[in-house]
């Protein structure tokens, strides 16, 4: 094991940033792609709060500071409670308008 | 050497949670798409605690696989969706938002510096250097310092369930319900009835009844 270059040999905050990083611009092209589907909208914001988060954990372990796995916590609340409502509104759309497609929701428009 | 393996084991969950949310954003079908996520919340909480943050990745499982996801497959099949119209604009789409992905990326690699920041090894696990679990290091900040903003988050809770409640919830007329005060406000005396009258006689057969009917 003592042969392996440097950067594998421990753990560092320069994996988890990189690994939130990744997850981060999976998910912005995600929202790209499936720009119609409010479902997989949906699925990449909660890609994107669990990129975020991976970065509060490893700073938080960098730090020895609890506030951000306590920060953490507090966002998997949030979007859980966000999670539950988006899919009432969505579930409430499907059944007004028959239809879950972003380009049709557009009453709004002047 | 046991660092060794911690990193060796991040590495394996990390390209799995990475190709799990390609799958993701890629999967035709928005069942596979949640089922993959679900594959990537998995190996993400398994990364937290290769990482020291056991309680948030038991968290992680429980409410997002067990919930949040349970959730959005139960929506996804409940609706009927037809999706040949909403994969439309997916070509189109796919060389601005791998190109927006990708530089993206490389921003953020190049701001943070993955190659100098990996060459600093984590700081020790300051719940194991105190001597305690990660759980109970989490709960001690949790439960003093952030005591309101802990209460606000069960409101927040609350308030959540019943908006999700009140948005789907729909009366249509001409079903049967049931109304549990009626029900429990019902006497004995509303139920049965008792008739005084008189006792009355069996039918006479037909050829009796004729010969008394003629005087």
């Amino acid at each position: 094991m003592s042969d392996m270059p440097d950067i594998v040999s421990a753990l560092t905050l320069g994996h988890y940033l990189a690994l939130g990083a990744v997850l981060f611009c999976i998910s912005v092209a995600g929202i790209f792609l499936n720009r119609k589907n409010v479902i997989m909208l949906l699925m990449s914001l909660e890609l994107m709060l669990l990129a975020v988060n991976i970065n509060f954990v490893a700073f938080s372990r960098a730090q020895g500071d609890a506030a951000g796995q306590v920060f953490v916590f507090f966002i998997l609340t949030v979007a859980a409670a966000e999670a539950a409502i988006g899919l009432a509104i969505l579930v409430t759309l499907f059944r007004n308008r028959r239809t879950i497609d972003v380009a049709d929701i557009d009453s709004l428009k002047g | 050497m046991n660092f060794d393996f911690a990193t060796i084991a991040f590495l394996g969950f990390a390209a799995t949670a990475a190709i799990a949310a390609l799958a993701t954003i890629t999967a035709r079908n928005p069942v596979h798409a949640a089922l993959w996520l679900v594959l990537t919340f998995f190996s993400v909480a398994c990364t937290w605690i290769v990482g020291g943050a056991e309680f948030l990745g038991v968290a992680l499982v429980l409410v997002y696989v067990g919930a949040v996801m349970v959730l959005f497959l139960f929506v996804v099949m409940m609706l009927d969706v037809d999706l040949a119209p909403l994969r439309e604009g997916y070509v189109r789409y796919l060389p601005i938002g791998l190109i927006v992905a990708v530089v993206m990326l490389v921003q953020m690699l190049a701001l943070i510096g993955v190659k100098a920041a990996a060459q600093v090894p984590l700081a020790d696990n300051a719940a194991v250097a105190g001597d305690v679990p990660n759980t109970v290091w989490l709960a001690r900040a949790l439960f003093t310092e952030f005591m309101l903003p802990f209460e606000v988050a069960a409101v927040i809770l609350t308030v959540a369930v019943v908006a999700a409640v009140m948005l789907t919830l729909r009366r249509r007329g001409g079903t049967k319900h049931q109304d549990p005060s009626a029900q429990s406000r019902i006497r004995a005396a509303d139920r049965i009835r008792i008739v005084k009258m008189g006792a009355e006689k069996p039918p006479a057969p037909a050829s009796a009844a004729e010969g008394e009917a003629a005087p």
